[in-house]
């Protein structure tokens, strides 16, 4: 508790006796980001598959086993931070129908057992069928175990599969849209908290998620590429590079609406609101998130529409721009939850954040849950190589 | 031939996705909207429907009120838990304002402006509003937080998960993350007490009997006095919580 005096020190203006603490810390910072990761990630995947943009092909199934791994990820941050976390059982069993936080557990399991699991199971069942007849030992077991006992292999049950998977891609777009835009409700929908509390909040959620998945699939692809010293094919970078433009470009002009609306408006929570942005959150919110997250990446990538400077500078272009995009939703992140947290409800002063280096939510464990997926995507690559699918000789 | 091939796939595509729309939403009606409507109706109107009345012009800011709170309900003695506390509003004659609660004013106030550069002050009891359309009720994802038939809003401490929610729904900051128990926690309205037909330890205590509460089904109580007799207001009206603290005297600048 020491902490908390500590803070009480550095307290500034007026705030409610309770508001010291902040209740949602780094964890909750994280799971908007990989969930949206997640949803991005998906949509990027549902591209090439419902509207056939054939050149992202070498993405597709890089885009769903990350969509996987990360989701996998998602819910642990945020049940490790409840207080009972052994209690969270209950949201499925005895959900209150009028929370919209109850709903999300459903939302979680149909997107990852429906969607996700399905479509990825229906994308790979013929493989899985090879593979357990072409490896020996333990491998071949668990590729066994993974085809669930459906091993037939006849042209009409692989173009049932394709047909399926088909299906599951056109219902997982909404459902991917349904994830992250309900995780931005979450927030949108607390009427206490003037810097959450707009209606605009799940549209930006869910772009800002668009934003960072395919951000992120750009960097893996590179990176996978690279370790496996395989050739990057350039049409596909420039077609995500492409996507990655306009939709970061929506996704700013949504987020600039917002703070122009606010600063048009001028409610009751200005003033505070003002000096919240010009005040503490001037690093997180002008410079990491607003100028190295979203113009400079914009600017780069808008050049390249114009005109395409050589491979090997695009390349290097590419990279910094994902992973500025990446850094920058991350701060988006962290100015709605954490800077939503900074300022009294009184409207009459600030509290201070800081994160320990231990202990759950300090910054050795968001290091973890950061690692974590990559670990997690890194054995689906091992397990599944996407290269290693066999070619489509029966269709 | 080609174009006609495109125009094709995208009108399955359009189908596909209305008939998809047309299945959430007839199953939606399933379950009619109650969910979209979050309004709290006393349940049984044979019980008492309790609110509160503090009387702003009566409180001396000794912090009475507060100091029993946290005795009676074993409240952390740490200065960061609080069911009740008492604000003091210092209105400068620079026009500034100046608020403070030191302790939640468990130790009375201080006065920390001179004499002479004060135009105005005065002090505010807080506590859970209990309002009548909670927040704080409406978001629990478990049904942990809720409302008793007496309008009283509690928190089972077996159910809740700590998951915070509330927390940031209450516009009044009234809540807490208890750091024993990891529940949420907040005023009860020592529902221990008036249950058994007992005041709530604030009001036991308070020295100027600036507060008080009662039924508001009953015509000829002490509530229905109190609102009759004086102008009242609650906080954050805009916010539309149904607040059942009802305050004299709140002056525009207290949140």
């Amino acid at each position: 508790m020491e902490h908390l005096y500590e803070m009480l020190k550095q307290v500034d203006g007026y705030i409610y006796p309770n508001e010291i603490e902040l209740h949602w810390s780094i964890l909750i910072v994280l799971y908007p980001y990989i969930t949206g990761l997640v949803a991005g990630a998906f949509i990027l995947a549902s591209l090439e598959r419902v509207f056939k943009v054939e050149v992202l092909k070498p993405t597709y199934h890089l885009a769903l086993l990350t969509a996987l791994a990360f989701l996998i990820v998602a819910i642990l941050p945020l049940v490790s931070h409840l207080g009972h976390p052994f209690r969270a059982y209950e949201i499925m069993t005895t959900p209150q129908g009028k929370s919209a936080m109850a709903i999300f557990g459903f939302i979680y399991l149909w997107y990852l057992m429906v969607v996700l699991l399905l479509e990825i199971w229906f994308d790979y069942r013929r493989d899985l069928v090879l593979w357990s007849r072409e490896k020996k030992g333990i491998l071949r077991r668990i590729f066994k175990i993974l085809t669930l006992g459906v091993t037939d292999l006849s042209p009409k049950t692989v173009a049932w599969d394709e047909k399926l998977g088909y299906i599951i891609t056109v219902v997982g777009i909404p459902s991917a849209f349904l994830l992250h835009g309900y995780v931005g409700f979450i927030f949108g929908s607390i009427k206490a908290n003037p810097w959450w509390s707009t209606v605009l909040m799940p549209v930006i959620f869910l772009f800002s998620a668009m934003v960072s998945g395919i951000a992120l699939v750009m960097f893996l692809y590179m990176a996978v590429s690279w370790i496996r010293k395989v050739k990057i094919d350039m049409n596909c970078l420039d077609e995500v590079g492409k996507y990655l433009f306009y939709v970061l470009v929506l996704d700013f002009t949504l987020e600039s609406l917002d703070q122009v609306h606010r600063i048009y408006e001028a409610e009751e929570s200005f003033e505070i609101l003002h000096l919240l942005v010009t005040g503490k959150l001037t690093y997180t919110l002008f410079i990491l998130q607003g100028l190295l997250g979203t113009i400079v990446p914009i600017v780069t990538l808008g050049i390249f529409r114009i005109r395409k400077p050589s491979e090997k500078i695009r390349k290097p272009l590419y990279l910094m721009s994902s992973l500025l995009v990446l850094m920058g939703i991350f701060f988006m992140r962290w100015n709605v939850v954490i800077g939503g947290q900074l300022f009294s409800k009184s409207f009459l002063g600030f509290t201070s954040f800081k994160i320990g280096l231990i202990g759950m939510e300090g910054y050795l464990m968001t290091l973890v849950w950061i690692i974590l997926p990559f670990l997690i995507l890194s054995f689906f690559l091992w397990l599944i190589p996407p290269w290693k699918k066999h070619a489509e000789e029966i269709v | 031939m080609g174009n006609e091939r495109v125009n094709e796939t995208r009108r399955n595509f359009l189908r596909k996705s209305a008939v998809l729309a047309g299945t959430l939403l007839a199953s939606s009606a399933s379950q009619p909207f109650t969910a979209m409507i979050f309004a709290a109706n006393q349940p049984d109107k044979s019980k008492p429907w309790y609110a509160i009345g503090i009387d702003i012009e009566k409180c001396i800011g000794c912090g009475m009120c507060a100091k029993a709170c946290k005795s009676e309900n074993d409240v952390p003695k740490e200065p960061f838990y609080y069911r009740s506390w008492v604000e003091q509003y210092i209105l400068k004659n620079d026009g500034t304002l100046k608020v403070e609660s030191p302790n939640g004013g468990i130790d009375g106030q201080k006065q920390s402006v001179p004499d002479e550069e004060i135009f105005k002050t005065f002090s505010v009891p807080k506590m859970c509003n209990h309002c009548e359309k909670s927040p704080c009720v409406q978001v629990c994802p478990v049904g942990a937080t809720f409302d008793s038939p007496e309008g009283v809003v509690l928190v089972d401490d077996k159910y809740c998960i700590g998951c915070r929610y509330c927390i940031q729904a209450c516009p009044y900051g009234c809540r807490y993350l208890h750091p024993e128990k990891k529940t949420a926690d907040k005023c009860t309205l020592c529902y221990h007490r008036i249950t058994k037909g007992l005041n709530p330890a604030c009001f036991e205590v308070c020295p100027t009997g600036a507060r008080i509460y009662g039924d508001l089904n009953d015509k000829n109580g002490v509530m229905h006095k109190f609102l009759k007799e004086h102008n009242c207001h609650v906080l954050k009206p805009n916010l539309n919580t149904g607040s059942k603290l009802f305050y004299n005297g709140l002056s525009a600048e207290v949140r």
